[in-house]
């Protein structure tokens, strides 16, 4: 089997303060990894830097997505290559139907690979059918993107993008933070429907709860940004009762020095 | 992925495609100013003499007035010798298709409005006005059916002269600022619409103004009145040829509401912008007015204004009858050298009315945008209400946004709300659109587009389609 | 028959003023004299003016006041007008002078000059020389001209580098009688770097007679300072008063403008910011409350010349019978002043059928990267409100009063002196309501 994802020595920083300091990771197809740690700890950061948000400066280490370069693209390559990242506090965008984004979404990504635009009724096709697992409403898709959306609402609409647009490699940062249990079950409910063999997930978060709901291959623990354990789902168990004190966090400046 | 400026600067580069010339043989005036001008335009004209006078008053009085400079806007002083103040095509005014000169119709048909009424769009009547010369009004008939008066104002004159004499220039009088004087002065044609009491307009109306003669200023005149408990809605578009000279487009427009009637006014202002080096393009300077002259009346105004070197017009409402409404829904794009300031006034007069402003600017490249706006509540205008947004959006570090909004209230019962935003395209927004798999070009485009949604809503369908076509090609490479 | 610009100049040139034949010192009164001559005071036509008419004020010639001779007589019982409480260090001006009797100029800290101008100006200290006049815009205007033209006195503040100033300095002008007096006090406030301090301003005409006072205040807030300036206009409600301030902010320095203005027939305050260097922040808030004939006109212009300045304007009016309130906020974004955050809200209230406002906020933004913002309402009390206020019990007049205190309220909390807040809504319920601060607020 093919890796997917392969992170080597990843270092980053942010205005000039380092926040991963030599991730190592590697994701295969039809895995789900975990990515748990304390506040601070960069899983954030891991995050958007997969995703390419440019406040983040890669200072060492290489991101390989399927054998190429990930580092190198832009934003918008990396996400017609099929990288989705759902936010962690998705932006609204006030007058643009979240419809419409849907739509501009799936065209640029079959553009990308020379195909021709959805036509419009398979798009409605498709978008109704996706709706109904995120359990939305179908006048959300009318309104302004994340426009007044409430916090479980917008990550609701983050799992609706994601089965709509159908990514390799989906990243979910804190999906799970503010939700209530029945709105963390509908977002679980829309990863799982989503779990296939060619298709991975990071799923970063801060609490063991959410993994009860979306089962992981492995949990990884970020602290000072270094994977300082690995697991199975087992591990997710333990933190939630040892909480994170035990964790050792390694000196940014011997992480520097490595 | 940030927004350079070079990179929005090698974005600014789009030809105008309504550029071209028509080359047609023109009965044009020799240029410059003077009665024996406004003479031989009323004589070509054949107009009647109490028109001839009334056009020799506004002169004189044009002559005691200063072109105004307060406006946010920078021009060199005008040379009104240098223009000429009429031409028309050598046809002699606007008959059956089949005497319409071929090369005006091809001309109209190559800007996308088909002359011919089994080609127009369904639902859609036209005035067509060539330099200064209505070339064909499309669906007269039809529309006379409805008792709709719908002709050039030129042939209004002659015959609906009782029409035209008791409102022309009874809501912008031909004293009231400098270009409407010179307006009032020299106008050469324009559009003319009556609705009778009761009637809602059967069509969309439209005047589509094409600049074409060097050297020509544009000066219509366009008159609409609604009579009881009528509606309408009217569109307006123009455009001119690319040249290096800058021409001077100074129209007056002029809107009476009866009781309970309601008219749409919709623009969608496309002139020739001139070039990046802000070579060329038209100075739009125009007044528009509408006064709600009977209770429960309502007059809107919807603008895109995307051409133009310059840009000065303030559509505005009276709100005389009790309970009547305005509204003024706006969006501005400046950029190259472009300039312009624009906005509204509200006159709140009778009691229970109320007005909404919402206006959307966006500078690019090194355009300068202003919002200025006044409302003004008189004493007598119990519980009236207005609420004013404006909100601007800046790409790149070299243009300006501007807000001047006046209120001045003179009743304690008045509500009147404003504010004011500007920004420019949230880095957030743009990384979420891009993650999405949006080039940033689209996504930007997607942005402004829904910047703008408030105003394009208000736009008949076939023109809100246009507007968004427009700012999507005026945004082409004006971003980065 | 001369001109009011005539008559001003020519009092001008009668008098001796303190100082004359120091070269920096005349040259600067001979220009805001030239400049005065030839553009004069100012019209409704000029766009900063339109608003405000100031023809009352020219049908009268003022004149100016000598030193007061042994001012015995003219300041006696004036000390009952002045705040108690402060706490302050005081500096009291009757007519325009410095009176030492009713001053407390003992012992301000170390590193703190404080003197009347007439002195500064005299022995040429280096600050004064500096900055005199610096801080005054292009775009002065004719008052400002006339004031630079009459430099005489009023209060020079200099604070050294990293000095603390634990209590308030309270700076007063009282006009007295007999009325028809031109005062133009002059003060300059130069605060150094990492410096602390509350600078309290106050006018009053406890006598109420008829006259013009032209201030002029420059306020320097060097690198890192934390400076609170609060002025307090209450002349009588036949005066007329002009006043500019101008405050020049330099990098990460902070100031907060408190302006309240109560008194005077005519009245206008010219306040403008300038955000000279990076990080500088200013929250300027006012308050105007206007009732009889009154007509108060508060100009605003926040100008921000450097990158990732931040500024934050409130201000309040509230408006009784035939007042007429103006306010211009202009807020300017230089070229280059990337990362601004400039915001500014402005709301009015008209208790009557007859008062007025005209308000004209402004942005002008030459940056892209900036985060802008203006509001502007006018209105009346909210009916809810007074309605959920009545059907607890509360009769109608102290609904009204209730609520107008607690509009005006958001604004006045601002001021961080306690003393100054009291004295604030003491006076918005004896002007406003006749009667004293509610019980609930104390």
């Amino acid at each position: 089997m093919n890796t997917m994802l392969s992170i080597n020595n990843l270092h980053a920083s942010v205005q000039g303060k380092a926040i991963l300091n030599g991730i190592d990771l590697q994701v295969n197809p039809g895995e789900v990894h975990a990515i748990m740690g304390p506040n601070g700890s960069g899983k954030s950061t891991l995050a958007n830097v997969l995703a390419g948000r440019d406040s983040y400066e890669v200072t060492r280490g290489e991101v390989l997505y399927n054998g190429e370069n990930l580092l190198d693209w832009s934003v918008e390559q990396r996400a017609c290559e099929g990288i989705f990242l759902a936010f962690q506090y998705p932006v609204e965008i006030p007058g643009v139907s979240n419809i419409y984004l849907m739509k501009a979404a799936v065209n640029a990504r079959r553009k990308y690979r020379g195909m021709p635009e959805m036509p419009a009724v398979e798009f409605l096709k498709l978008i109704r059918e996706k709706i109904k697992v995120v359990d939305m409403k179908e006048e959300f898709l009318h309104r302004s993107v994340n426009e007044g959306f409430s916090g479980g609402e917008k990550k609701r609409n983050e799992i609706l993008q994601m089965a709509v647009i159908e990514p390799t490699l989906a990243i979910l940062d804190e999906t799970d933070s503010g939700l209530d249990i029945d709105a963390l079950k509908i977002v679980a409910d829309g990863v799982n429907s989503l779990r296939s063999e060619d298709r991975a997930f990071i799923v970063v978060t801060h609490y063991q709860r959410l993994l009860d709901y979306i089962v992981p291959d492995f949990v990884h623990v970020l602290a000072g940004g270094r994977i300082v354990k690995s697991g199975g789902k087992d591990l997710a168990l333990e933190l939630e009762k040892a909480g994170y004190g035990w964790i050792e966090i390694a000196p940014v400046a011997e992480a520097a020095d490595a | 992925m940030s927004t350079t400026t070079p990179q929005i600067e090698s974005l600014v580069r789009r030809e105008y495609k309504e550029g071209f010339v028509t080359d047609i043989d023109a009965d044009t005036l020799p240029p410059g100013l003077g009665e024996d001008v406004i003479r031989a335009i009323s004589a070509k004209k054949e107009e009647p003499e109490f028109m001839l006078e009334w056009r020799l008053a506004a002169y004189r009085n044009w002559l005691t007035m200063k072109s105004p400079n307060w406006a946010h806007v920078d021009y060199p002083p005008i040379d009104f010798q240098k223009i000429s103040y009429f031409s028309a095509p050598k046809t002699d005014g606007p008959k059956s298709l089949d005497e319409v000169d071929p090369k005006l119709l091809e001309t109209y048909e190559k800007l996308g409005i088909p002359l011919e009424e089994q080609k127009a769009l369904a639902g859609v009547a036209v005035d067509a006005v060539f330099d200064s010369v209505s070339v064909k009004t499309t669906f007269r008939d039809s529309l006379a059916k409805a008792g709709v008066i719908f002709c050039s104002i030129s042939e209004a004159m002659q015959d609906h002269p009782e029409l035209v004499r008791e409102y022309l220039g009874s809501v912008v009088p031909t004293g009231d600022n400098f270009y409407a004087g010179l307006n009032s002065a020299v106008f050469s044609d324009g559009s003319f619409v009556y609705i009778p009491k009761g009637v809602r307009c059967p069509m969309e109306l439209s005047t589509y103004f094409r600049i074409n003669a060097l050297n020509t200023g544009q000066f219509e005149r366009t008159l609409i009145i609604a009579d009881e408990g009528s509606y309408v809605s009217y569109l307006e578009g123009c455009t001119a040829p690319m040249r290096d000279e800058n021409q001077l487009h100074a129209a007056v427009v002029e809107l009476v509401a009866m009781k309970d009637a309601e008219i749409k006014y919709s623009t969608v202002q496309n002139w020739y912008p001139g070039d990046e080096h802000g070579r060329g393009g038209i100075y739009n300077f125009v007044t528009k007015r509408g006064a709600c002259r009977g209770d429960n009346a309502k007059i809107s105004w919807t603008q895109v204004e995307t051409g133009s070197a310059i840009t000065w017009k303030y559509p505005s409402v009276l709100l005389e009858g009790n309970g009547s409404v305005g509204e003024f829904y706006s969006v501005a794009l400046t950029r190259n050298m472009q300039q312009a300031d624009t906005g509204t006034k509200m006159i709140h007069i009778g009691k229970n009315t109320r007005s909404t402003i919402v206006s959307k600017g966006i500078s690019a490249g090194r355009g300068q945008n202003a919002y200025r706006g006044l409302v003004k509540v008189l004493k007598a205008a119990d519980n009236t209400r207005n609420y004013s947004q404006c909100d601007s959006l800046l790409i790149g570090d070299r243009c300006g946004a501007h807000t001047y909004p006046y209120m001045e209230v003179r009743n304690h019962t008045a509500q009147v709300e404003h504010e004011a935003t500007t920004s420019k395209i949230s880095e957030d927004q743009l990384f979420y659109c891009k993650q999405r798999g949006l080039s940033e070009e689209d996504a930007i485009s997607m942005i402004v587009n829904g910047f703008c949604k408030e105003v394009f809503k208000e736009l008949p369908m076939e023109f809100a389609v246009e507007a968004q076509k427009l700012l999507e090609i005026s945004l082409e490479g004006a971003v980065g | 028959m001369t001109t009011a610009v005539e008559h001003y100049v020519a009092a001008r040139n009668a008098l001796v003023l303190p100082g004359t034949g120091l070269d920096w010192l005349d040259e600067l009164r001979n220009a805001g004299t030239r400049r005065f001559s030839e553009k004069g005071f100012p019209t409704l036509r000029d766009e900063n003016w339109r608003y405000t008419n100031i023809r009352p004020i020219l049908k009268q010639n003022f004149t100016p006041v000598a030193v007061l001779e042994g001012s015995a007589g003219r300041t006696e019982g004036l000390s009952q007008h002045l705040l108690p409480g402060l706490g302050a260090y005081r500096f009291v001006f009757v007519d325009g002078h410095y009176v030492q009797e009713l001053s407390d100029a003992t012992g301000p800290a170390r590193g703190v000059v404080a003197m009347p101008m007439a002195d500064a100006v005299t022995r040429g200290l280096d600050g004064v020389k500096t900055w005199l006049g610096a801080c005054v815009p292009e775009d002065r205007g004719g008052f400002t001209d006339l004031n630079t033209a009459y430099i005489e006195d009023g209060l020079y503040l200099h604070v050294d580098r990293g000095c603390h100033l634990e209590q308030p300095i309270e700076v007063v002008f009282i006009s007295t009688e007999p009325g028809g007096q031109l005062i133009q006090p002059r003060n300059l406030f130069v605060l150094g770097e990492n410096t602390r301090a509350h600078i309290i301003e106050r006018y009053i005409s406890p006598a109420g007679r008829s006259h013009l006072t032209n201030a002029v205040t420059e306020l320097v807030a060097c690198r890192s300072s934390v400076v609170e300036h609060t002025r307090l206009q209450e002349e009588g409600m036949d005066a007329f008063h002009i006043g500019g301030v101008f405050i020049r902010l330099h990098g990460d320095a902070r100031v907060v403008s408190n302006n309240a203005a109560l008194g005077s027939m005519i009245a206008r305050t010219n306040l403008h910011v300038a955000l000279q260097e990076e990080g500088a922040c200013c929250h300027l808030y006012g308050v105007y409350l206007g009732n009889g004939r009154q007509h108060l006109d508060n100009f605003t212009q926040v100008d921000h010349r450097a990158p990732k300045c931040t500024s934050n304007e409130f201000y309040k009016g509230v408006l009784d019978d035939r007042a007429r309130a103006v306010f211009h906020g202009r807020i300017i974004v230089r070229e280059g002043a990337q990362k601004t955050d400039a915001q500014q809200q402005n709301r009015n209230l008209l208790l009557s059928g007859h008062a007025e406002v005209d308000t004209k906020p402004q942005l002008e933004i030459y940056a892209d990267d900036v985060k802008c913002s203006h509001g502007a309402t006018i209105g009346q009390l909210d009916d809810s409100a007074m309605f959920y206020l009545r059907s607890r019990g509360v009769d109608e007049t102290t609904a009204r009063g209730l609520l107008t205190y607690a509009f005006a309220a958001d604004v006045i909390n601002k001021i961080s002196s306690a003393p100054v807040r009291n004295h604030l809504e003491g006076e918005l319920g004896r002007k406003m309501f006749g009667v004293g601060r509610p019980e609930e607020l104390s």
